[in-house]
């Protein structure tokens, strides 16, 4: 896990106090009682420390001094160290209770954390990972999660632990002997005053070194990844010039900025020491100029302990702060996501299980039929209808835009009947993708209407919408689990008889049995130990096992070879058999197939036909298929 | 590996040293001060202010001095292991300049950044704790253990007991807690994982509406998590109180005994308090100690993966006298078979062919079928595993690298454009190109008039990876690129994929007219880019299958004719512009 640097320049907060206490709010919500015994544990251990050291003063004065006297009281000693062992022991005891109860709140809190940014970025439009880098999505669990982790771990409990111990030190000291709590205040005050400037220094520049790190790393990726280009030109040795530059840069940034972070606490330790000295000095003086009357020897050893206890919980809080501010501009990330709008749905027409009545009517059904319908409630007059599922969709004077100003689908058209195949033909970045992305409500449309069955999308449940369009996409996301896992994604309560006769539907199953585990093969990382085909072939029977009446196909443009691509495509094609299918195409046999081939060019349907008649018209689409250099 | 990274201190060893013996003085300061201290007391209870501040003014030396050291050690450490990390970076990067293709493959451009940047980092760090912490706490403890043992030798059994006790007690931590933790991380990567699926397979999750399904299966995930943390951290808890526990316990035996010691007039009440601060000293160094042998486990896997890249050794050498002119523009394979690992398959066997100077030859074959390394070795990117390549008619290995390379101009299948302005990137075909050089090139790959549609035309900057230009533009970028070469050999490795049709058929024409005395090697996965060649070879799973002109292919070559009709009847409309 990454270490917080306590130097680095601190980020800028917008509201600090608002998100410490939404953190402070999201421990106390299930650890309130938990946070309650920490404190007084905390409280404790810190009394202890207190103690302990103004038993030094009794040691000294009610003991130690009166047996050099010849008093004899090594009994009352006996008991007074018996006391204090208990004490000790109820501190050790609370030292280790507080910090295994801190465990708990910690590790409970970022499990709380992370499941519920989890369960709200599934919920999240679209939308939002079309604008969000992945990698900043994903330094949300990781990086903000372990700055938070830190802030209630160690940076909370510690500030509050230093708060008793300052305060209560403090009493002690002014009990014992006011001039020389002033003297430990003075130098309590050079230390905060050193921190300030070399604190300033270092984060001056610890951000010329985050600078030249930053350039020093890009310079490196783009290398790397182009090392083999690099090669091909003979560019070694430039390459290499401009990296010593940088890389001479960066050591020169990297040595002041350690070296402010290095000598922070030596300095602080010795103004620590040098306070040390001189109340040691000043108390021997008082002492025995006063003849003990103003401080007695325990006392001022008593002292001498205190001062330590006191310098030590001041430097260290103020180190902590930068801290804090990291861990707070991490949160507000974390917050930031969880407030994320999620995806609204306010459709009421839901897909149910049905079946024909004897008089010929739908009605719902609890078994399996195999046939389903829309459930139409009606407000105004407080009926139900019913009607069938079938796969009829259409859409009417489309327009779309991913922001409202800037529209890149214009007056989209276009009718299918059930198990009719439409393709979409046209260049990358011609629209096809996005109107397969309207289908499902992956995104809401500006103007216009799609209907499905007749039915305003809009109306529709999304959850059902989406169960009734089966998608297969060109980047081919699978996820860790078993091959059968995989597959069953598709339809979740599919027996293993049924995920079989999917891959077999999806020609997938031949492969699949040559794995090494069969059907139970792990597959890990976006499955990088299968091909890209047969990643293919394990999504198409991922959509047949969902066997949904509409499928919405984005064939892969990557080469894969010949043979693959052959079975691949058989996959594809028993797939489409019997569905409406609307179809983002590449290859000619797919796009002669087709009942209609739209082709599109800047967000508009140019063209529109079957293969022969746009074959005819010797417009774009001919164009297109015959490849034709027109001499200019 | 410990001696190969031990290289990266060159030039710091002063700065090591001096940081060294800084640490050293800033203990021995610390360790001198309870000491004196002691002697303030007693002269307290002596009632001697003189001696007191006499004391009180060597302490506050000790002091300056501790500050002083603790500066220089803070100084010199920070120059020495920034210093280390430059020489670990400069001489990673520097070996990796001379990586054959074979050496990079080996690691992964992941790999190589990793290594580059966060090892080093790791390196860095680990460095300034050998400096510092791993130097402070031994001597710290042996110092503090020979004060003790000096002030009281009857007392200092107990100091040994309690280190015993502790040491034994950290190591039990640290060995349990570490095992606890590789499963943790190990859980807690599968986590991150997950999620990332979930990030970038939202379409699917969505699709299929699988959110409650995910959800659920996260909070497993989470779940378990959680109680692999706690369990772990649990162990690391003990740190403190058991810390704390041994001191109060010596504290008190201290007590208790030195009071005895006191009144038999062997011990000063000053002497009995110092105990106390070594107390402290002593079991503060012990866990730091353990601390240090935590964070240095932590970076010793950087360290191996830095070494590993420091003592590669590339798998290509340059001949000695190696010749540095190239005749023409011939090619021939002699019995040429290949491998990119030893003793794995051949992915090449017996390759036979003779290209002549000025040919134009066409490559096709599916995925696998080997084209790709095919052409690697002509410029000998990597070496044959077996028979010869012959280019200008001499072996490649007789020549210069550099001057082999620079005659033989390839644009690779994942090609790379780097952050520049676009003038900056096609020099790096030819360092001094004119103007008007790089125009006519850019003319000939049909790349003049998109740039030119540019507002800042040549002088556009092309960001890191060229995300702000489209495929087909980069690609056609990348061969104006090779052609300022002016190479006697171009090879395009499916080099207009993203090229629309015509434009491709352009770009042909171009290097007819212009280039007609360069050989041209063409792969390409559609017959019409390489229907014009000369000769057309068909590459099947690393054999030649066939070797001829269209015309005759057509007649003679199953493969190439089921390829054709394919694609007669498939045309092509993924063209990209």
């Amino acid at each position: 896990m990454p270490k917080i640097n306590p130097n680095e320049p601190r980020p800028k907060v917008a509201n600090p106090g608002q998100i410490l206490k939404r953190v402070l709010s999201y421990v106390f919500k299930f650890y309130k009682v938990h946070c309650l015994f920490v404190m007084i544990f905390i409280v404790i251990s810190a009394l202890t420390s207190v103690a302990s050291s103004l038993f030094l003063k009794q040691l000294i004065d009610s003991y130690i001094l009166p047996i050099m006297k010849g008093e004899e009281v090594f009994a009352s000693l006996l008991t007074a160290l018996c006391v204090m062992a208990v004490i000790y022991l109820c501190g050790a005891l609370s030292t280790w209770a507080y910090n295994r109860i801190m465990v708990t709140v910690t590790q409970g809190t970022l499990k709380n954390v992370r499941k519920d940014i989890f369960a709200h970025m599934e919920k999240l439009p679209i939308k939002y990972f079309d604008t969000h880098a992945h990698g900043d999505i994903m330094s949300i669990y990781t990086n903000d999660t372990d700055t938070l982790r830190q802030l209630v771990s160690q940076s909370l409990p510690q500030i509050f632990s230093s708060a008793i111990t300052i305060v209560s030190v403090f009493c002690s000291m002014v009990v014992l002997s006011v001039p020389l709590t002033c003297v430990t205040l003075a130098m309590i005050v050079v230390m905060l005053l050193v921190t300030r400037v070399v604190a300033a220094k270092s984060g001056l520049y610890f951000m010329k070194q985050q600078k030249s790190l930053g350039i020093v790393n890009g310079y490196i990726e783009e290398m790397m990844e182009g090392q083999k280009v690099v090669k091909v030109f003979c560019h070694e040795g430039e390459s290499l010039d401009k990296f010593n530059k940088l890389n001479d840069d960066l050591f020169e940034s990297a040595d002041n900025a350690n070296k402010f972070a290095n000598i922070l606490m030596p300095i602080n330790a010795n103004i620590g020491n040098i306070s040390y000295v001189l109340v040691a000095v000043v108390g021997a003086a008082i002492a025995i100029l006063s003849g003990e009357a103003m401080l007695t020897l325990g006392s001022l050893a008593s002292f001498l302990n205190l001062n330590r206890s006191f310098s030590n919980p001041v430097s260290q809080v103020s180190q902590q702060l930068n801290s804090i501010v990291m861990a707070l501009a991490g949160a507000e990330r974390i917050f930031n996501i969880i407030d994320e709008k999620p995806e609204t749905d306010e459709g009421y027409v839901e897909l149910v299980r049905a079946k024909k009545n004897s008089k010929g009517e739908i009605e719902e059904s609890k078994k399996r039929t195999g046939m389903w319908a829309w459930k139409h409630y009606h407000k105004a007059e407080g009926t139900v209808t019913y009607q069938q599922l079938e796969g009829d969709i259409v859409m009417d004077g489309v327009d779309f835009g991913y922001n409202d100003d800037k529209i890149v689908l214009h007056d989209i058209k276009l009718y299918a009947h059930p198990g009719e195949k439409i393709a979409f033909v046209g260049a990358t970045g011609a629209g096809k993708t996005t109107i397969t992305n309207l289908l499902n409500r992956f995104y809401d449309i500006q103007d216009g209407k799609i209907r499905y069955d007749g039915i305003n999308i809009n109306k529709i449940k999304k959850n059902d919408l989406r169960r009734s369009l089966g998608m297969v996409l060109q980047d081919t996301n699978l996820f860790t689990g078993t091959v059968m896992e995989n597959i069953r994604y598709g339809r979740l309560d599919a027996t293993d008889e049924e995920v079989i006769a999917a891959a077999k539907l999806a020609n997938a199953d031949f492969f699949i049995r040559h794995l090494p585990d069969g059907y139970n093969t792990m597959l890990r990382s976006n499955a990088s130990n299968l091909s890209q085909g047969q990643r293919q072939l394990l999504s198409i029977a991922r959509a047949a096992v969902a066997n949904p009446p509409v499928l919405i196909l984005d064939e892969a443009t990557s080469s894969i070879d010949t043979r693959t691509e052959k079975i691949v495509q058989e996959g594809m094609d028993k797939l489409m058999e019997g569905r409406t299918v609307f179809v983002i195409a590449h290859r000619l046999s797919t796009i002669k197939n087709s009942d209609v081939i739209m082709v599109l060019d800047h967000g508009r349907i140019i063209e529109r036909g079957n293969h022969e008649s746009l074959i005819k018209e010797k417009g774009v689409y001919y164009q297109l298929y015959t490849g034709a250099l027109e001499q200019s | 590996m410990l001696k190969t990274l031990a290289k990266g201190v060159k030039g710091f060893e002063k700065s090591s040293v001096f940081a060294l013996i800084a640490t050293v003085m800033e203990v021995l300061m610390e360790v001198l001060m309870p000491f004196i201290m002691a002697q303030i007391i007693d002269a307290v209870t002596a009632g001697a202010l003189n001696s007191v501040i006499i004391y009180g003014v060597i302490i506050l030396l000790l002091a300056f001095v501790s500050l002083a050291s603790g500066v220089l050690s803070g100084t010199f450490a920070a120059n020495a292991s920034a210093g280390v990390a430059r020489n670990l970076r400069r001489t990673m990067f520097e070996n990796i300049q001379t990586f054959s293709f074979a050496n990079i493959d080996k690691y992964s451009t992941a790999g190589l950044v990793t290594r580059l940047t966060t090892d080093v980092t790791n390196a860095q760090n680990a460095y300034q704790m050998i400096l510092r912490m791993c130097t402070r706490a031994p001597v710290m403890l042996i110092c503090s253990a020979i004060a003790t043992v000096l002030i009281s030798p009857s007392l200092s059994s107990l100091f040994i007991v309690a280190m015993i006790i502790m040491g034994v007690a950290l190591f039990f931590i640290v060995s349990k807690s570490h095992e606890a933790f590789a499963q943790v991380f190990k859980r807690y990567d599968d986590l991150n994982a997950s999620v990332q699926e979930n990030v970038s397979g939202i379409r699917v999750v969505k699709a299929y509406v699988r959110e409650a399904y995910e959800t659920d299966k996260f909070n497993r995930a989470a779940d378990e998590l959680y109680k692999m943390f706690v369990k772990a951290e649990k162990i690391v808890c003990l740190n403190m109180p058991v810390m704390q526990f041994v001191m109060y316990l010596c504290i008190i035996l201290i007590s208790w005994r030195g009071a005895h010691l006191v009144v038999a007039g062997d011990l000063t009440t000053g002497e009995l308090t110092s105990l106390f601060s070594y107390v402290t000293q002593i079991l503060m160094s012990l866990m730091m100690l353990s601390m240090v042998f935590v964070m240095l486990t932590m970076s010793r896997a950087s360290g191996e993966r830095i070494a590993e890249v420091m003592n590669e050794q590339s798998t290509l050498t340059n001949p000695e006298n190696a010749d540095g002119e190239i005749a023409d523009g011939s090619v021939s394979f002699k019995n040429v078979s290949f491998a990119y690992s030893e003793g794995g398959d051949n992915v090449l066997q017996k390759i036979n062919i003779d290209i002549k100077s000025g040919e134009t030859i066409g490559i096709i074959g599916g995925t696998g079928s080997a084209k790709s390394s095919l052409v690697q070795l002509i410029p000998r990117l990597y070496d044959a595993t077996d028979g010869e390549v012959y280019v200008g008619g001499k072996n490649v290995k007789e020549y210069d690298l550099d001057a082999l390379r620079n005659s033989v101009a390839m644009v690779l299948q994942k090609n790379v454009l780097f952050s520049g302005t676009i003038k900056e990137n096609l020099r790096w075909g030819n360092k001094e190109a004119s103007d008007e050089e790089l125009v006519a090139a850019c003319k000939q790959a049909q790349a003049d008039e998109f740039i030119s549609s540019f507002p800042e035309g040549y002088d556009t900057y092309i960001e890191q990876g060229g995300t702000n230009v489209s495929g087909g533009q980069k690609q056609r970028l990348c061969i104006a690129r090779a052609l300022l070469k002016k190479p006697k050999i171009l090879i395009l490795d499916d080099s207009t994929s993203a090229v629309d049709t015509k434009t491709d058929a352009l770009i042909r024409r171009a290097f007819k007219e212009e280039i007609p005395n360069t050989t041209k090697i063409i792969i390409a996965q559609r017959i019409s880019s390489v229907e014009e060649a000369d000769k057309i070879l068909v590459l099947d799973d690393g054999k030649v299958m066939a070797f001829g002109t269209h015309d005759e292919l057509v007649k003679t070559s199953d493969i190439y004719r089921e390829v054709y009709e394919s694609q007669k009847k498939g045309g092509d409309d993924d063209a990209e512009n």
